[in-house]
């Protein structure tokens, strides 16, 4: 086929679907789907990994191992195995994430529900950030980085200052977001001024961050004394997030936050004007500029608003669930969360459930690690799938016959 | 060889986009495939070309059918296609871009002697003076288009297919394209010309077959009169020219003065331009894509920034404002490319509507939007422009071309202006279509604003013009009355000063020209059964 041919060819997805906006190259086309697509296809993506869950545990559990060895003589004892290792690692990562019914006392039925909203409480945050940036046309990838940033101002002030009840906490949580906002501030900037890529700098600012809460541990002003470990010391309870529910479970006031922020958000991208601006750059910025929104203004607005939203996800986790500083605080919670953003297709209310779903799966996996020794791996391997089945909308369509909804006619 | 296409249908989902269509295309004839944009012509050829499968219907070639599975195997058969949009490598010479897909190799080296042998002996054959060694980049566009007819004609095409091929030339390259439309003909080459331009039409067409809604409507030898073409193509009768008053100019409004602009190399775009347009004018900028209007158009705006000169609206500078600047002061802008600048398709048609409008105080409260005055507007502006959309809520993606044009002219022309400007305000539009565009510009001229047409196409701009200013190279070579010789136009057009080009007119005039529009007898014939006329026209949108 010669190259006229094959250009001819690949013209023809580019005339059978309106084009997305202007949106840089391939990555801004793949950006666009996984961003606009349908619900169908998050729920699909998380069947299909689940499935694929289901035969990874299958694989690795030795009992099925061993029936397959003889499964043409007696396939009824592999395909018991099999029902009994699924079965058994998923009821497990149910009984961890929702309600263990087993349980013996009404606290332990009830607290795996509780693990997974504390879980969730700073992916959802986070998330809710990274949507925001997709709403807006920009990939932050830096969430890791503003999460830490985040943590440090909302853990020194909570450590270090000595204020009244209430005051503090509020002190300590408006750090925590102001730090996340410069964090992406800078990117946002920088992309403003400069044209550099958020992507790139972005991630480079989480290995910056990680360096930085690393060195920053290292001093006396955050060292917790007597120990060597790299620690700070523990915040004040005044700076504390109260408890939910009392001292016997780890939920804390940062969810009633965290889901009011989701609503912030909401308004903000429906019912505002900084909204609609940022929503129709992050479509088609060249129509944007044409109307008179300024592209470089909401570029900045947006990385300083999704950095303050991955801000107040370190804030929380730091305030409400770990206490004090260290190099780890932020988990892998700044890449769940792009994770989340993807699930929940950038809509707040999406990345409230893609939270919960994660926070539950997290939670979950411990338990089934516990119970019938299925490695926590495999939750990880579950939320992976996820990804790429939500990043490759045509896979999951051809898995389940489903029709392409942009497909539509062309007459020229 | 005869091309025959027997009851040719193809489905895409729902929308049928070529049904039942019959097409002889004979041996040596130039056959026209007249409709609108959407009618389903470029479908057709797509089946033709092997690029779509049909549903149903066959081909025949001599009266043997076959079928095509991907352009290959149509070159094969003898079928060329050239598309709109070239697809050329612009670093490439004409001789390497010929072979490219096919190349004859000597050893492990390409025979480009053999390239270059072929391409003279055809260039020579119908005389198109295209040199073998010349990079495509330094080519006019003209002659890019001829490069690519050689490569089909080396492809031994004996059925040329030509897709909007006049769309970026001159008047004066058209002509010559329809010299060599006649030499293929007379080599005997079937050509299957598409377009949409009736007088292009008359002008070369041995046979007419009219395409609407995907059928065929009608067929029309070339004596048909253009009204008569453009109803069968429209369904309805249409009224092709505005019938404008004559101009009530009021001061002068808008004055450009010295305008210097770069073009992102570096290179001076708009390169010392003076222009100046009064109340209730139209000034139309005419000249051949590329030739510094866009530049100038954005300028204006503040989308680009000038390097030097000044843009004043009643008395005020308009340079350095800033694009919102330039809004507030009362300037609407249409820009060319609607799907890039004039519409952010995933968005609502009513969001759509008040894109730039969204800061003043009709549509906000505090930081909030006011949704109501925002449905309440797209209620009022969907029904005063007509435009056919299932709900003000649908995204303005899921609208034909023409019907999103209608929401960005509604946007700009729905609050009092100082200025308008647009830029090709029709490109891409029906018949239909541009009609209604060009009445309401022109109510907008009557309603006292100065108005600046951005066009490359000569139709519009002897249709709205008051004045008209030609640009080349960024310069503008002359301004003129709206009613100029379109010859002259044409010249001024390539650069010819108005002088020389009165001159060069009177003795060599243009071909295109030369027909009488009422001269025909009624042979415009409907086929049978037409579809209704009255429907609401597809909601799908071809990019």
């Amino acid at each position: 086929m010669s190259a006229q041919q094959a250009e001819a060819h690949a013209e023809e997805p580019d005339q059978q679907s309106p084009p997305p906006g202007r949106e840089a190259g391939r990555f801004g086309a793949a950006l666009a789907a996984a961003r606009d697509g349908s619900w169908l296809l998050s729920l699909l993506a998380v069947v299909l990994a689940l499935v694929v869950g289901a035969v990874l545990i299958a694989a690795a559990d030795p009992r099925v191992q061993e029936t397959a060895t003889y499964l043409t003589a007696r396939p009824s004892d592999f395909f018991a195995a099999v029902g009994t290792a699924v079965g058994g690692a998923y009821t497990a990562l149910l009984q961890g994430a929702v309600v263990d019914w087993t349980a013996d006392s009404p606290t332990r039925v009830v607290r795996p529900i509780t693990e997974t909203l504390t879980v969730a409480t700073p992916l959802v945050a986070a998330g809710l950030g990274v949507a925001l940036g997709f709403r807006a046309g920009l990939f932050n990838i830096g969430a890791q980085g503003q999460i830490i940033l985040g943590a440090v101002l909302a853990g020194w002030i909570g450590f270090a200052l000595d204020l009244p009840v209430g005051l503090h906490l509020l002190l300590a949580l408006v750090g925590g977001v102001l730090g996340g906002a410069l964090w992406g501030g800078i990117a946002g900037g920088l992309k403003a001024r400069t044209g550099a890529h958020e992507v790139i700098v972005t991630i480079m600012l989480n290995y910056v961050a990680l360096r930085l809460v690393e060195f920053l541990l290292t001093l006396s002003a955050f060292q917790r004394e007597g120990q060597a470990n790299p620690i700070s010391p523990p915040v004040a309870d005044s700076a504390h997030l109260p408890p939910l529910l009392g001292a016997g479970f780890r939920l804390h006031a940062g969810l009633l936050l965290v889901l009011l922020a989701a609503a912030g958000v909401w308004w903000l991208l429906e019912r505002s004007t900084t909204g609609f601006g940022l929503r129709a750059v992050g479509a088609n910025p060249a129509a944007a500029r044409t109307a008179g929104i300024s592209v470089p203004r909401s570029y900045v607005t947006v990385m300083l608003l999704s950095g303050g939203l991955a801000g107040l996800a370190g804030a929380v986790h730091l305030l409400g669930t770990e206490d004090s500083l260290t190099a780890g605080i932020a988990g892998s919670f700044g890449f769940d969360a792009i994770t989340v953003a993807l699930l929940g297709r950038s809509r707040p209310g999406g990345v409230v459930l893609a939270g919960l779903l994660f926070g539950a799966l997290q939670a979950g996996g411990v338990s089934m690690q516990a119970r019938t020794g299925t490695p926590i791996d495999i939750v990880l391997v579950v939320q992976s799938l996820i990804v790429l089945f939500i990043a490759a909308p045509p896979l999951v369509r051809a898995i389940f016959r489903l029709r392409d909804p942009q497909s539509r006619g062309a007459r020229a | 060889m005869r091309l025959e296409l027997r009851g040719i249908t193809k489905r895409f989902g729902s929308l049928v986009a070529n049904d039942s269509i019959d097409l002889v295309v004979e041996p040596g004839e130039i056959h026209c495939l007249l409709g609108e944009n959407g009618a389903g012509k470029s479908t057709l050829m797509n089946v033709l070309y092997g690029l779509h499968t049909p549903d149903d219907g066959e081909l025949l070639l001599d009266d043997r059918a076959v079928t095509f599975d991907g352009p290959g195997e149509a070159m094969a058969a003898g079928i060329g296609m050239v598309h709109q949009h070239f697809m050329l490598v612009p670093v490439f010479t004409v001789a390497e871009s010929v072979v490219l897909g096919h190349e004859r190799t000597r050893g492990p080296l390409l025979d480009l002697d053999a390239a270059r042998a072929q391409v003279r002996e055809i260039s020579d054959r119908y005389g198109f003076g295209v040199d073998p060694d010349a990079r495509i980049e330094d080519l006019p566009v003209g002659v890019q288009q001829r490069v690519e007819i050689i490569k089909a004609l080396v492809g031994d095409a004996r059925v040329l297919i030509l897709d909007e091929p006049t769309a970026v030339l001159t008047p004066q390259e058209t002509d010559e394209l329809i010299d060599i439309m006649r030499q293929l003909k007379a080599g005997g080459t079937s050509v299957v010309f598409i377009t949409h331009k009736l007088r292009e039409v008359r002008a070369v067409a041995d046979r007419i077959t009219v395409i609407r809604r995907g059928r065929v409507v009608g067929t029309a030898t070339p004596d048909a009169s253009e009204s008569e073409l453009a109803s069968l193509m429209v369904g309805r009768s249409v009224s092709l020219g505005v019938g404008k008053e004559p101009p009530r100019r009021g001061e002068e409004h808008l004055v450009v003065a010295d305008l210097v602009v770069r073009d992102a190399r570096g290179a001076r775009a708009v390169d010392g331009v003076c222009l100046s347009v009064a109340r209730g004018e139209v000034l139309a900028v005419a000249g051949v894509d590329g030739n510094g209007q866009s530049e100038l158009a954005e300028a204006v705006l503040g989308l680009v920034p000038a390097e030097s000169g000044s843009v004043r609206l009643g008395g005020a500078e308009l340079l350095g404002l800033g694009v919102r600047g330039v809004l507030d002061a009362g300037v609407g802008f249409v820009p060319e490319d609607r799907s890039s600048d004039g519409v952010v398709a995933t968005m609502s048609v009513a969001e759509n509507l008040v894109l730039d409008l969204v800061r003043s105080p009709e549509y906000r409260r505090g930081l909030s939007l006011r949704r109501d005055a925002v449905r309440a507007n797209a209620e009022r502006r969907v029904q005063e422009f007509d435009v056919r959309t299932t709900s003000v809520d649908a995204p303005v993606g899921t609208l034909s071309g023409g019907n999103q044009q209608k929401v960005v002219l509604a946007r700009e022309l729905s609050r009092p202006l100082e200025l308008f400007v647009a830029s090709q305000p029709t490109r891409g539009l029906d018949v239909g279509s541009i009609e209604f565009v060009h009445r309401r510009i022109v109510a907008e001229r009557d309603a006292g604003t100065p108005v600046v047409i951005v066009s490359t196409e000569l139709d519009e701009v002897v249709e709205l013009a008051d004045r008209i200013a030609v640009m080349y190279r960024g310069r503008v070579v002359g301004v003129v009355e709206g009613d100029t010789d379109r010859d002259v136009l044409g010249l001024m057009m390539a650069g010819v000063p108005e002088d020389e080009a009165r001159r060069q007119a009177t003795s060599h005039p243009t071909r295109t020209d030369h027909l009488d529009d009422q001269g025909g007898r009624p042979t415009a014939v409907p086929t049978s059964a037409p579809p209704p006329a009255s429907g609401r026209p597809p909601a799908e949108e071809t990019p």
